[in-house]
């Protein structure tokens, strides 16, 4: 179980951050309005640009593995639906290190998504 | 209102492409992990085997090929809408994870743990119903 722990961390929290700084790389290149596969090339070399997605993908890629290592002990069901602990991580980032606002009922809404996330762990044994 | 519209289909498009693309990729990541075996982080010997097993895998692969799609379809969406919009609205892929895995992994999901997804799509809801866009470059 700690080890599971372990790894939910690293999914939740690096995963999460990981895609707060890809979000953050993304705006700094402007909206996508080309979607020819040769535009979007030049949009991803121009992302890579930017510091924050390299931080971002290389967090993401931590999170990817500690993924992989949580699946070859724990049921698929079980750890994707615990993942979405990220919501509040995100929720949070997105406020705070993207200035989005967050309204009540987004509010509500993940907390819901916590309630739900604490059936799915108690559903383990 | 016209670019509104366009701009909420859009949004919508490649959600649709993440959840479906998401669930796929974990599951199928899932399947190939199963085969590979639990995993020992420790010595790193032994993590170092570990990855040879993982990366031989076909199965490993075309999970993350779908994940890739989902990767794209993200980072595209991410341009223009509010991460914390679209992250909750791609959560529906929680519920298809787990169709998926009790149908084709044959995983046992229990009462408490499909009604936990269930809260989690009633979550996703709300937060969904807002403009996709509240930071002025959007």
């Amino acid at each position: 179980m700690s080890e599971f722990i372990f790894l939910m961390f690293f999914i939740v929290v690096f995963g999460t951050v990981g895609e707060i700084f890809v979000s953050r790389a993304m705006k700094e290149n402007g909206e996508v309005k080309n979607f020819r596969p040769g535009a979007l090339i030049a949009v991803i070399l121009r992302a890579l640009r930017v510091r924050w997605m390299w931080l971002g993908v290389a967090m993401m890629a931590v999170a990817f593995f500690s993924l992989l290592a949580v699946f070859s002990f724990a049921n698929v069901s079980f750890v994707v639906p615990v993942t979405a602990l990220s919501y509040v991580v995100g929720a949070l980032g997105g406020r705070f290190f993207l200035g989005e606002r967050v309204n009540l009922q987004r509010w509500i809404g993940i907390l819901l998504v916590c309630a739900g996330v604490t059936l799915v762990l108690i559903g383990r044994s | 209102m016209e670019s509104l519209r366009r701009l909420h289909l859009k949004t919508l498009i490649l959600i649709f492409i993440m959840v479906l693309a998401g669930p796929l990729g974990n599951v199928l990541l899932g399947k190939g992990m199963k085969h590979v075996g639990p995993v020992q982080l420790w010595p790193p010997a032994e993590l170092l085997h570990v990855f040879t097993r993982v990366f031989a895998s076909g199965t490993i692969w075309f999970g993350v090929g779908s994940l890739l799609v989902f990767f794209a379809a993200y980072m595209i969406v991410l341009s223009w809408a509010d991460y914390s919009y679209v992250q909750p609205a791609s959560s529906i892929s929680y519920a298809v994870v787990a169709l998926l895995a009790a149908t084709w992994l044959g995983e046992f999901v229990p009462a408490s743990r499909w009604a936990g997804i269930a809260v989690i799509c009633i979550g996703v809801f709300l937060v969904g119903h807002t403009h996709p866009s509240t930071t002025e470059n959007g």
